[in-house]
């Protein structure tokens, strides 16, 4: 698993839709072989969300040849609704890129047999191969999707009736008035979301340190589902400072070292997306500049602005994958 | 499902949505209509047709005048000719109001006799706005008879007449199209002629907005009709009594708190930081002032501002020689002078005889004037002039089901584009 740290959400925000956007474009999506993408609601991803769409207007990535998969939706509400998860992802994604309407897949809280929808979006899913990559968040008890905690770590995709918590929380969404909220919602399952190729999780926040210290460092739990992660040989979890408050300074430490071995040591245009090397030759960097940028970047020191391109080149979209090229600046 | 016609989204503006200005949303237009995209999208899989990058221009609903009494040389109270060239007339104007963002107006008719009203008032019903033949005409505004004789000004003091008989004395007065629902939408009276207080609320049952003016009445005959029913008042300050520290007049009604709560709530401000109750609308009714400097001196447009800043709707008042070229004109049987936006003044006098201000120039102005936010400018163009007339849901907003009149304006409130349902219009 890969722990990526950043300072706070914004930088958060930005590595992931950077990210994102890299693994789109180095995908070369086309009609026939579209990148498939699941997506999360919530406050997590909304500033990823607004990067992307600022992406796609500079002409940077487009959506015309990737398919969306979203992880829930509520039962019973019109997908007008302002609360449904549907109008979420019109509001702060959608509307604002070039994503053309069939390509976007959403579990159907109004379909008469709820079970049939379930299988529906699972064979859907299938369908397309898969999910190449899916995003997601968690909430402050570790759950990922409506898989609160007690869920089965291998569910698919399911009826789930939502936590007292969960309605009284909501209730402030649909006028204070608790019959008015949805009690049921349809959800991807912990494996369904495994399932998928790759995994990234976008963890910020003080209120989900404990959380993200449970997923990281105890074991795989079914009360803390997002645990689930440690079983995935491709998982990413993205998070700010500010997340990592309840993890041990070790495991903090561990995590920027290797992004640091990759930067100072071994040099970001010798890797690739995912941390893979892209060449066997080995590169000389001078000991002391690797060292003063290692212990610079442990401090979380002010990087000037040559250098602060080093962080996103790793993130940079190259004409061919396997090149050991110097592209040019984001 | 019936065939729709083409998508137009617009980008890249600064939109005015919910009282305030926006970035990160679009329009979308479909038949003349804004829409909300997302049922397009997700119900008919519909891209849009057409996109019109706004290069950053504030986007404005299209201004609407309640108070006009004609321009370009014609009056909407003239009646000498046939009546296809008073409709050319008419549509004549309703296509140059569009050049300065007007895309809705009320054409005005000042005190007349009960045959004028017969003959002009059935060309004055509600019609459309359209690109080709002009801005919307939402229905007449008919300033008097029933005013007062001390506050007449410019009109006809032989015709000004009291309500004896109630709503039959009006009947009289105006002809057949007074019951007719879309032909006269804001009536002008005094409260304090005959008769008239009692008529109101049968006014207001016949879907008219009862406006208070050309009235010398006291504080408590003015109170009284807004109790009535009155929901505007008439170029706040002008053909009424000046404000006087114990009897305020008309005036005074922006400095009222114990009014009755509104019989049409839909029909009052919206509750600012000066309303009596911060959660309801505002007791008080809307009044129209005329920005151009002249009427009303800027520091009396600030102070009715200050008391009452979500109740101010801006009108033209202009006579039938605004936009004219500087000069001197034969209007109305007198002759007139036109000193450019300044305005109309008898001939060889300073005595004014009416506005010349275009709409687009009143909000500059207000803006300048009260310094407020270019949120509150343009909605007293837009928003405040259709809650008068109890036309919000269509007109005066950019909310998805209004008709599709914007307005592009650069940061100085200049017009750079203007749209009528939807379609551009040429700018000279």
């Amino acid at each position: 698993m890969r722990l990526v740290i950043r300072n706070d959400y914004d930088q958060v925000s930005e590595w992931v839709a950077h990210y994102i956007k890299e693994r789109i474009n180095q995908f070369e999506p086309s009609k026939d072989r579209p990148f498939v993408l699941g997506l999360p609601t919530g406050s997590s991803p909304l500033s990823a969300y607004r990067r992307l769409a600022e992406f796609c207007q500079e002409g940077k990535l487009s959506f015309k040849h990737v398919v969306t998969f979203n992880m829930d939706e509520y039962v019973g509400i019109p997908r007008s609704h302002k609360q449904s998860y549907y109008s979420f992802m019109w509001t702060n994604l959608f509307k604002n890129i070039d994503i053309p309407a069939e390509n976007i897949n959403f579990l159907d809280g109004n379909a008469s047999d709820l079970e049939e929808e379930c299988r529906r979006y699972e064979a859907e899913i299938a369908k397309y191969g898969g999910i190449e990559l899916f995003i997601g968040g968690i909430g402050p008890d570790g759950h990922i999707a409506f898989n609160e905690p007690g869920s089965s770590l291998t569910s698919r995709t399911r009826v789930k009736t939502l936590a007292y918590e969960t309605i009284i929380a909501n209730a402030r969404f649909f006028d204070g008035d608790i019959t008015k909220v949805p009690k049921l919602a349809l959800t991807v399952g912990v494996a369904t979301v495994m399932d998928a190729r790759e995994v990234c999780i976008i963890i910020t926040g003080a209120h989900r340190s404990i959380a993200l210290a449970k997923c990281v460092e105890e074991g795989v739990n079914h009360m803390w589902t997002v645990s689930a992660i440690q079983m995935h040989p491709k998982g990413l979890i993205v998070c700010d400072e500010d997340a990592t408050l309840e993890l041990h300074v070790k495991t903090v430490k561990y995590f920027k070292s290797i992004e640091h071995v990759h930067q100072s040591l071994i040099g970001q245009e010798n890797l690739g997306l995912q941390g893979e090397l892209l060449s066997s030759e080995k590169v000389k960097r001078s000991v002391k500049l690797s060292r003063d940028m290692m212990v610079r970047k442990l401090m979380n020191a002010e990087l000037s602005e040559e250098e602060d391109d080093d962080i996103f080149q790793d993130l940079r979209y190259t004409q061919k994958k396997r090149r050991l090229t110097q592209s040019s600046s984001p | 499902m019936e065939p729709k016609g083409k998508i137009t989204k617009i980008v890249n503006g600064r939109i005015l949505l919910d009282h305030k200005i926006v970035e990160d949303s679009y329009i979308w237009i479909q038949d003349g209509k804004i829409i909300d995209a997302f049922h397009s999208f997700f119900d008919n899989h519909q891209e849009p047709d057409t996109i019109i990058d706004a290069q950053g221009c504030i986007i404005s609903p299209g201004y609407i005048d309640l108070q006009i009494n004609g321009a370009f040389g014609y009056d909407f109270s003239e009646v000498d000719g046939p009546i296809e060239k008073l409709t050319q007339n008419i549509e004549f104007v309703a296509k140059g109001l569009l050049q300065f963002g007007c895309t809705s107006f009320c054409p005005t008719v000042v005190t007349s006799a009960p045959q004028v009203y017969s003959k002009v008032l059935p060309l004055l019903r509600h019609r459309p706005g359209n690109a080709q033949t002009g801005a919307e005409i939402l229905g007449a505004h008919c300033e008097g008879p029933f005013i007062s004789t001390a506050k007449k000004g410019a009109h006809d003091q032989t015709m000004i007449q009291s309500a004896d008989d109630g709503i039959e004395s009006l009947d009289r007065a105006y002809g057949p199209e007074l019951l007719k629902g879309d032909t006269v939408r804001i009536m002008t009276v005094a409260p304090e002629i005959t008769g008239i207080l009692q008529v109101i609320p049968q006014l207001v049952q016949r879907n008219i907005t009862v406006s208070l003016g050309h009235s010398a009445a006291k504080i408590d005959q003015a109170e009284a009709g807004v109790s009535a029913g009155a929901t505007f008042m008439t170029h706040l300050f002008n053909a009424m009594n000046p404000f006087h520290q114990r009897d305020p007049g008309l005036v005074g009604i922006l400095g009222a708190s114990d009014l009755p709560a509104p019989k049409q709530p839909e029909r009052h401000p919206l509750p600012s930081s000066t309303s009596p109750d911060g959660n309801r609308p505002d007791p008080r009714p809307f009044y129209g002032i005329i920005c151009d400097g002249v009427h009303v001196h800027p520091n009396s447009v600030r102070i009715a501002y200050y008391s009452h800043p979500r109740g101010c709707v801006l009108v033209t008042d202009a006579l039938a020689g605004a936009y004219l070229q500087p000069g001197i004109y034969q209007l109305g049987g007198r002759d007139v002078e036109v000193r450019g936006a300044s305005g109309a003044y008898v001939k060889g006098t300073d005595t004014l005889a009416g506005s010349t201000v275009s709409i687009d120039h009143c909000v500059r102005n207000f803006k300048n004037f009260t310094r407020c936010t270019v949120v509150e400018a343009l909605e007293a163009a837009t928003l405040h002039p259709a809650q008068t007339l109890g036309i919000q849901d269509t007109k005066g907003t950019l909310n998805a089901g209004a008709d599709a009149d914007i307005l592009f304006l650069n940061d100085d409130l200049e017009i750079q584009k203007v749209f009528v349902r939807g379609v551009q219009i040429e700018l000279q």
